[in-house]
């Protein structure tokens, strides 16, 4: 439904040679699917969706929205964001404070090129509404709305016009917590229901895992690794994302032998580890070993017949509630672990740390 | 944004030409506004007339200008006068301003409209009222305040330097209290309750805390007083010149009404004026940049601490009321009063037999007023539609086109701040006299002065509101399918008008008030309203001009009435 080819997007800089905000991305977003694009701040995700909007003139690549070139840097093709089949909800809401409640979801209706009848309005905004459950609210001034029927208010302005695509900025974090949560579970729905064609921007890992069926995370304006939520935060192919994504340990480390089927033995500064190792590298390469917290499982007696098991001493230990967040001092590194609730340690208890070779992921120590 | 470039083809072709022209052209109107009469200016200023229109270049304005012997009083009395209507403005708008915004002063909150009520009071009238107020020889104050207390001799003169900085400073001082007023609100309470929890106590917070915090205000607020007062001309022109208390503005003026009028010296005086004017904005501008460091405004809305005064509540509550029957309430009434005269007289049982409508019968059919008056409503009205349309034309192009360049525009809509009224006047009879367009003795040369001066402000309103467009609103309006026409007029032009009409309403009511400007542009038949009640007044006709001030006060309130019933209509608050 959106196919993105090599896209590039310079911000002047003075005299400089500018500033590559998109720096040669592609990817496609097929029909009915839900893509995240994830990054920090910066990273070029915005930017990316605004050139998909049209409400930026990207200097390099292709972009096709539903089998109609919107763009094209070679041919100088450039539909302006009006003519282009989106919705859009902005991170502000950009919800316009001189309108109703109706008038700003009818807008859209009211302007452009298919333009319908007062009867057909009304039926519509009615239904896009219904669809955010603000039904009820149509003479309200928008800026009587609380911000998060703001923020549904202007999911069905997008919505209105049945576009082929859903363009959403951000739109979940300018709410608090609570309703955040909720939201992200409406918004999923909602797109499941319509089967509309969203792409998400977004920084929050949260809200990607659980939302996207596909998730693209970008740094410095390329997308550093594309999948499936789960294949991204169980397998991630950089530092960056195992760091983005999630909290991570890392061990710094060699390589000493390649074991086949993709595991390897490393060398730490607290011992052998066997360990998954990334495709392309060999023995003799600096690595990082990567382990999530949960993963860890911590043993206050030295237990039998287990590999990649590490003495250390208990760091700090606090109680959250669901779970403990303890930190483990090995000889050199310092490990973070959650384990249950009902685990009771001090600080300097001795303790055995198992690192379970399927869940530690031995990554290139340059990237 | 930059989809308003693309043309209806749906292919991208921007040329560069097409897209600089706007900003050319709007460059082109603003260097030859605000640029080319101060280069005139500056050129006269080194010229002296040998024969009829032959001039050649010389020191000896500038010899005249500065080196008389006039030169230490004129220099003395503008300090004096500049520094001292600063001062007095600044400590009586501050106490008001404290008074209404950080206390439990009763009725505080009536209290803040009516301290603005001033500025619909023209410089001219405000003279002319403390004049019937405080004259020697028949102002009532005196007159009463002699049979009250039995004195011998009038206890006031305001023909003198303390009566000048009293009838200016009280005009001025609406000026200080909203800029005070903004300053108290915009601070954070809780730099203040922080430092009570470190265990100061109510003086200690505000001696250590909030002075501390409003003294970068402080500073920026007298020097912009300081500068104003400088640059007046109403208060010098009807209470100086008759005292014989001279001034920069003064001396220009006089430079000009001698005959042949001097204008080499009168332009060297002006140039001189311009330049402290100058420093004056650049030294403010860059004390009020620096003081965002002390910045404490953070869009939120704070509801600042009241500091309970106790019983001196009443105290400050007589000091409220004192102030709005004395300063605000008098002058109004003496006009008021005297309009109803056949001659001065003070009020008393003989004075009330004589009161009658004689005064606006004379008026209604004396043609010079009604002249003034077309003349004075056609300029304020013509002179705020075109400074907004061009201002808003430049605020559009400096915050949202993004083209190259466009901070020249910024710099060149905002010179014209730093020019004082009568300067711009020097300047434009320098320019229209030497370039061959007749427009020099019509109201259009006032237009042009007006516009000039006035495109600071029209630029304030229009950028003020340009920017807090937040700019997904438009392209929301893109994202929905509307074309950039459609977006701007129903999304951008109705979020601008509030603040465009206010605008439009500011300048409107300081063309209907300007004098120092007019005083030398309008003469016969471009005669404004200002004028003919300066020249009124200097002829001695006092009781028709409080008459001809009255109806001028009444247009005013009818304007800004007018304006609240508009913006009402459209969800204003302001």
């Amino acid at each position: 439904m959106i196919e993105i080819k090599s896209l590039v997007k310079i911000y002047e800089d003075g005299d400089n040679a500018g500033v590559k905000a998109v720096n040669d991305i592609s990817f496609n977003v097929e029909e009915g699917r839900f893509y995240t694009l994830l990054g920090p701040s910066g990273c070029g995700k915005t930017t990316t969706l605004r050139c998909i909007a049209g409400l930026e003139k990207a200097n390099g690549g292709e972009i096709t929205v539903a089998g109609n070139k919107v763009f094209c840097a070679n041919d100088n093709t450039y539909v302006p964001a009006y003519r282009r089949p989106i919705g859009m909800v902005f991170q502000s809401y950009a919800i316009w404070p001189h309108m109703t409640v109706f008038e700003n979801v009818a807008f859209p209706l009211r302007v452009g090129k298919q333009r319908v009848g007062s009867a057909e309005v009304k039926k519509k905004v009615i239904t896009a509404l219904g669809q955010v459950e603000l039904d009820g609210y149509e003479e309200r001034m928008a800026t009587q709305l609380s911000g998060g029927q703001q923020q549904r208010l202007a999911l069905a302005r997008a919505l209105v016009r049945e576009p082929l695509v859903l363009l959403l900025d951000e739109p979940l974090s300018n709410l608090d917590a609570k309703l955040r949560e909720r939201m992200r579970f409406e918004l999923r729905e909602l797109q499941r229901r319509l089967r509309i064609t969203t792409l998400y921007v977004t920084h929050d890992q949260i809200e990607a895992l659980s939302m996207s069926n596909v998730i693209a995370v970008m740094n410095a304006g390329v997308i550093v690794q594309e999948g499936a939520p789960r294949d991204i935060y169980l397998q991630p192919k950089t530092k960056f994302v195992a760091n983005f994504i999630g909290s991570t340990n890392q061990m710094a480390g060699q390589v000493t032998k390649l074991e086949g089927n993709g595991t390897a033995t490393v060398r730490t500064d607290d011992g052998e580890i066997s360990c998954s190792i990334l495709d392309g590298l060999t023995a003799g390469s600096n690595v990082v070993v990567v382990v999530r917290p949960e993963s860890l499982n911590l043993h206050l007696q030295k237990p039998a017949g287990l590999a990649n098991v590490i003495e250390g001493k208990i760091g700090a230990a606090m109680f959250l509630g669901e779970y403990v967040d303890c930190t483990v001092e090995l000889g050199k590194n310092i490990l973070q672990t959650h384990q249950r609730y009902t685990l009771q340690v001090r600080r300097g208890d001795p303790v055995w740390l198992e690192l379970p070779a399927a869940e530690c992921m031995a990554l290139p120590a340059d990237r | 944004m930059t989809t308003a470039a693309i043309p209806r083809t749906g292919k991208f072709t921007m040329s560069l030409q097409p897209a600089l022209l706007i900003p050319m052209f709007g460059a082109g109107i603003l260097v030859y506004l605000a640029v080319l009469p101060l280069l005139m200016l500056f050129i006269g200023s080194f010229q002296a007339e040998v024969a009829p229109r032959e001039f050649v270049y010389t020191l000896k304005n500038y010899h005249a200008a500065y080196a008389s012997e006039y030169t230490y009083s004129t220099f003395l009395n503008s300090l004096i006068f500049a520094s001292g209507s600063a001062g007095l403005s600044f400590v009586l708008g501050t106490i008001l301003a404290w008074l209404t915004e950080r206390t439990n002063t009763p009725l505080r909150g009536i209290f803040v409209p009516l301290a603005v009520v001033p500025l619909i009071l023209p410089g001219v009238l405000e003279s002319i009222a403390w004049i019937f107020l405080l004259s020697p020889k028949f102002g009532y104050l005196n007159v009463w305040s002699m049979s009250l207390f039995g004195l011998q001799s009038p206890p006031f003169n305001v023909f003198s330097l303390p009566g000048m900085i009293w009838v200016h400073s009280v005009g001025q001082v609406p000026l200080a209290f909203l800029l005070m007023v903004a300053a108290f609100k915009s601070m954070d309470p809780s730099l203040e309750e922080s430092a009570m929890m470190s265990g100061a106590n109510t003086w200690q917070t505000f001696r250590r805390v909030t002075l501390r915090l409003l003294m970068p205000t402080a500073g920026s607020v007298l020097l912009i007083l300081f500068v104003r007062t400088l640059e007046s001309f109403e208060t010098p022109a009807l209470i100086g010149i008759p005292a014989r208390i001279y001034v920069y503005t003064s001396e220009i003026y006089l430079a000009f009404n001698e005959y042949p009028p001097d204008y080499g010296r009168g332009g060297a005086l002006a140039v001189g004026l311009l330049l402290l004017s100058a420093i004056g904005v650049w030294l403010y501008t860059r004390a009020t940049k620096e003081g965002k460091k002390f910045q404490t405004v953070t869009g939120k809305a704070f509801r600042p601490r009241q500091f309970d005064l106790g019983a001196w509540r009443w105290g400050g509550f007589g000091f409220l009321s004192g102030y709005f029957v004395f300063v605000v309430l008098l002058p109004f009434l003496v006009l008021f009063w005297a309009s109803f005269l056949p001659f001065f007289a003070a009020p008393s049982w003989a004075a009330v037999s004589k009161l009658s409508l004689d005064n606006y019968r004379y008026l209604s059919g004396f043609r010079p007023f009604w002249d003034a008056m077309q003349n004075s409503i056609i300029l304020s009205t013509l002179t705020a539609t075109v400074a907004m349309v061009l201002t808003s034309l430049v605020a559009w192009i400096v915050y949202k086109s993004r083209l190259p360049g466009s901070w020249i525009l910024d710099f060149l809509a905002f010179v014209p701040i730093t020019i004082p009224g009568i300067v711009m006047g020097m300047a434009l009879i320098l320019l229209y006299v030497a370039f061959p367009i007749p427009i020099y003795g019509t109201i259009w040369v006032l237009l042009i002065a007006y516009v000039t001066r006035f495109i600071p402000y029209g630029m304030r309103a229009a950028s003020g509101s340009i920017l807090q467009i937040h700019s997904e609103l438009e392209e929301a309006a893109a994202a929905s399918g509307a074309s950039w026409w459609e977006s701007f007029k129903r999304v951008t032009l109705p979020l601008l008008r509030p603040g465009l009409a206010a605008g439009w309403i500011y300048i409107c009511i300081v063309s209907f008030r300007e004098f120092s400007t007019s005083v030398l542009l309008a003469t016969g038949e471009s005669r404004v309203l200002s004028i003919l009640l300066f020249t009124m007044f200097e002829q001695g006709q006092v009781t028709v001009v409080a008459a001809i001030g009255v109806l001028m006060i009444a247009t005013l309130l009818s304007i800004v009435a007018v304006f609240y019933k508009l913006t009402g209509k459209i969800g204003l608050q302001t």
